[in-house]
């Protein structure tokens, strides 16, 4: 896929300062000054808000298959979920759904 | 009662032991993350600047994967920043171990704030309260030192690797995979559930809007969701 050049310097100059002026904020910035509870609730879910989503229309509809629904990937999905959640363990589920990835494609044929 | 006879030297190689298991973590997401930026179609140069200048894997692969859908750039820059807004909440955090440093070094330390780093020393500063300043910033960097040199190799060894991958191993499929595997485990408690679902069936129900504008809005009903069930289930337990 071709991707314009000067885009992607843009996005990598921006998320190096903004990625930077997040983790200056309050040490570098504000100082010693408490976040209000409810602004820390928020926070809190931050990651979990964004990512969950971002995957999930790239599982239902992959782009490798023309975004048609694939039986390998769904499978590969389920297993890191339930790795990842249950054992906490971020290379396991990374093992796990590949290698369930490649059973089911051969499976399938 | 403050410690007399600060030992920034032993602090360092505290920080350094208790930083080193991270390298089991960080090694794997960074070849990762360099063979997909690879795949995606950026340059060596661009992903190293990125991975270098960035160091926030999670947010940097949401950028990828964002471009690689043609979203309009100040979309990807709102998405993937979001991911990365927690990192306020460590810089907060800090500011009464750390606050009273040097700018020249708080600038060091704000761009080392990387989730692994924060974890173990704001544990450590929390069990030894006796801690000097000087110990303090020794522990951070000491923490440090095995992870950020293990993130760039690890990036250029997986952008090498990558093009050396046929197309048949399903790599297109390791990002989803990659962002499920570090997403399971952040799901430690029943809020965080429920704003992992939200995000999920609005980013779904909304895929038809374009430039991902419809993941921006799942975003920030998720986050809403999970404060909400927090202050629920904090009601009900009171």
């Amino acid at each position: 896929m071709i991707l314009d050049q000067t885009t992607i310097w843009i996005v990598i100059a921006g998320l190096a300062v903004g990625t930077f002026l997040i983790r200056f904020s309050f040490i570098g910035l504000i100082g010693d000054r408490e976040l209000p509870e409810w602004v820390l609730r928020h926070l809190r879910y931050t990651a979990v808000a964004v990512l969950p989503g971002l995957i999930a229309p790239l599982v239902v509809w992959p782009a490798a298959t023309g975004g048609n629904p694939d039986a390998s990937r769904m499978a590969a999905a389920v297993v890191a979920f339930v790795v990842g959640m249950w054992w906490k363990s971020v290379i396991g589920a990374f093992i796990g759904a590949m290698s369930t990835l490649y059973l089911v494609q051969y499976l399938m044929g | 009662m403050t410690n007399q006879h600060p030992n920034p030297r032993a602090a360092y190689w505290s920080g350094f032991r208790t930083g080193a298991p991270f390298i089991l973590v960080v090694a794997p997401f960074a070849l990762l993350f360099g063979v997909v930026a690879q795949e995606a179609g950026l340059s060596i140069l661009q992903l190293m600047s990125m991975t270098v200048l960035v160091i926030a894997g999670a947010a940097q692969l949401t950028a990828l994967a964002l471009l690689s859908e043609h979203a309009p750039t100040v979309i990807v820059l709102i998405t993937s920043l979001a991911v990365n807004l927690r990192m306020a909440m460590y810089s907060a955090a800090m500011v009464p171990h750390l606050g009273k440093a040097k700018l020249s070094t708080r600038l060091w330390v704000s761009y080392f704030l990387v989730d692994q780093a924060f974890a173990v020393s704001i544990l450590k500063y929390e069990e030894t309260p006796d801690m000097a300043l000087s110990e303090k910033l020794a522990f951070f960097f000491g923490a440090m030192s095995p992870v950020a040199p293990v993130w760039y190799a690890g990036t250029l060894a997986g952008a090498l690797l990558g093009s050396q991958i046929p197309p048949e191993y399903s790599l297109d499929f390791a990002v989803p995979i990659c962002f499920i595997a570090i997403t399971g485990p952040m799901l430690r408690t029943p809020a965080h559930l429920v704003a992992a679902f939200v995000s999920v069936s609005v980013a779904l129900l909304l895929a038809w809007i374009p430039y991902s504008l419809g993941l921006l809005v799942a975003a920030v009903l998720a986050m809403i969701a999970g404060a909400q069930t927090e202050v629920l289930l904090a009601r009900r337990k009171a």
